[in-house]
């Protein structure tokens, strides 16, 4: 391992236990609920906060302002970066960015959605929402869902390596597997009706009903209320905090888009991994934790591809035979601990969790705990994966 | 039931207005940068290679290939749900841009259609321009 700058550590969590507020509480208060929370995991206060990061997904346009406004803060940083459920592993870099110049000594990020209260049909409605975009003018007459858009990255890694429906299974079984162990996510499935809160089969992921082909029920993920709040502080301020520091070790961003002649089966992840993983000094196969951004089960599997753990086509028989689950240390990293997207909360941009998940583990707190879990990656798609996406990779390490 | 309405493109949008104009006429055109050659598709006004913004305008034969698909089986989209299952594609076109678009023409989606299938431009005529659509060829 090369020597690693620790200048920026995450050093507060929170993720806000309610999955289902039934319109009862807004974004802003999730927020500001979560926020409150991870200060006190970290031993701070409000009075602490000089920087703030935000993907206005609470209060609308400028978020920057009315956010600091809202929490009643003065940071001397504030940053809007908007690129969807990967927004958080974007923040995390700039707040260790920030951190590093001088500019910021705490920063926090927050999240809070109502996704589920407000009903908003977000896999199968009539298609995502890029406002007056040219692309979307040229490709709204289709119908293509959310859950299509990613069926049809499915579709093509069967056609080009030979990927199966059984191998995609494996992804929401292993999350199953996690989320049975974290009462968070059991009151989750139980909260939003699910039918059959167990741990999963291949066979009932397959036999679920098609949504949009090849993508079964169960290869996507929930829609829920939900949110939550990460601090991450300067080297100096993280020693002295209430918890241990998890590092910030690496990190790395990028966007995709269609491309005449591209390959779909190809995701940021390939231009965001390598330097997250290089500034980091660490390679994937010594991970232990992957905190990979579950959508869908194809998302899963093309990130693994593309952030390193198996070659590009060889993820289906990568992910089979239960390598991502926790108590299998030594054949792979666990995925998604916390059941993920897929089996414990998706309010539609979930990267925060990511992050809190990651924490958890390098921490020694998940439900689902890896022996002596030293490094984590954290790595959030948004937008969607078989057209316009972003990917930001986080590497995270205890000391 | 109502006669719910497909979603259709706004012919004032700057981008892409000219695209949509020409489907009037039953042309499929895309653009070729007149510096370096490079094809650009989606329509712009610049191109997206070299520092040019000298494009020309080009029609398609129509023909492409089936570069991936998927069967929709949910859809909250009123127009949408109606038509349920439906195929939405990736396609190919021989001259070089990709296009989203629905195939039709097939009497079950799921197993009428391949990756790699070639297909045909098959225009949905709407009252002030056409709608791309393609069958198998």
């Amino acid at each position: 391992m090369v020597s690693q700058a620790r200048d920026a550590a995450i050093v507060g969590v929170h993720e806000y236990p309610s999955r289902k507020v039934d319109g009862k509480v807004s974004s802003m208060q999730i927020k500001a609920a979560s926020a409150a929370r991870a200060l006190a995991d970290a031993g701070l206060t409000w009075k602490d906060v000089d920087a703030i990061y935000d993907a206005g997904e609470g209060g609308g346009g400028m978020s920057g302002l009315t956010i600091a406004e809202y929490f009643g803060l003065k940071p001397n940083v504030i940053d809007t970066t908007a690129v969807g459920g990967s927004s958080y592993e974007f923040h995390a870099a700039h707040a260790k960015r920030d951190i590093a110049a001088g500019k910021a000594r705490v920063a926090l990020l927050t999240y809070g959605s109502n996704a589920l209260s407000q009903a908003m049909a977000i896999g199968t409605g009539g298609r995502g929402g890029f406002g007056t975009h040219p692309a979307e003018n040229m490709d709204s007459f289709a119908g293509m869902t959310l859950v299509s858009n990613y069926a049809m990255v499915a579709r093509r890694h069967m056609h080009q390596y030979g990927t199966t429906s059984e191998q995609l299974a494996e992804i929401g079984i292993a999350t199953r597997l996690h989320a049975m162990r974290n009462p968070e996510a059991v009151a989750a499935m139980t909260a939003l009706g699910f039918l059959d809160i167990r741990e999963t089969t291949i066979d009932d992921v397959i036999n679920s009903p098609l949504i949009a082909d090849p993508l079964h029920r169960l290869d996507c993920c929930m829609i829920s209320d939900g949110g939550g709040a990460v601090v991450i502080a300067a080297a100096d301020v993280a020693r002295d905090c209430k918890k241990v520091p998890v590092w910030i070790l690496g990190s790395g961003e990028a966007t995709k888009y269609p491309e005449n002649g591209g390959d779909i089966t190809v995701s940021a992840a390939r231009q965001s991994g390598p330097p997250a993983f290089g500034e980091a000094g660490v390679k994937p196969a010594e991970i232990d934790i992957a905190m990979i951004y579950d959508s869908f089960s194809i998302t899963v599997l093309t990130l693994l591809e593309d952030l390193g753990f198996c070659k590009k086509g060889e993820g289906g028989a990568y992910v089979s035979g239960g390598r991502l689950c926790f108590d299998r240390p030594n054949d792979g990293p666990a995925l998604n601990t916390d059941g993920g997207g897929l089996s414990s909360n998706h309010p539609g941009m979930r990267g925060i969790f990511l992050l809190i998940e990651a924490t958890r583990q390098l921490r020694g707190e998940s439900t689902s705990q890896v022996k002596d879990a030293r490094l984590a990656v954290a790595h959030g798609n948004g937008g969607m994966l078989g057209s316009r996406h972003s990917g930001g990779t986080v590497i995270l390490g205890r000391d | 039931m109502a006669d719910f309405k497909r979603p259709l493109p706004n012919l004032k949008e700057h981008d892409t207005r000219e695209f949509w104009q020409a489907t009037k006429d039953g042309k499929l055109t895309y653009q070729k940068c007149v510096d370096c050659d490079t094809v650009v598709f989606y329509p712009r006004h610049h191109c997206t290679a070299c520092l040019g913004s000298n494009l020309s305008w080009h029609t398609a034969s129509g023909r492409g290939t089936v570069y991936s698909f998927s069967v929709v089986r949910k859809a909250e989209h009123p127009f949408f749900r109606g038509q349920v299952p439906y195929a939405v594609a990736w396609i190919d076109l021989d001259e070089g841009p990709r296009l989203l678009s629905n195939v039709i023409g097939v009497d079950d989606p799921a197993n009428d259609i391949t990756v790699g299938q070639r297909v045909m431009v098959e225009w949905e005529i709407h009252d002030e321009l056409a709608l791309p659509l393609f069958r198998p060829a």
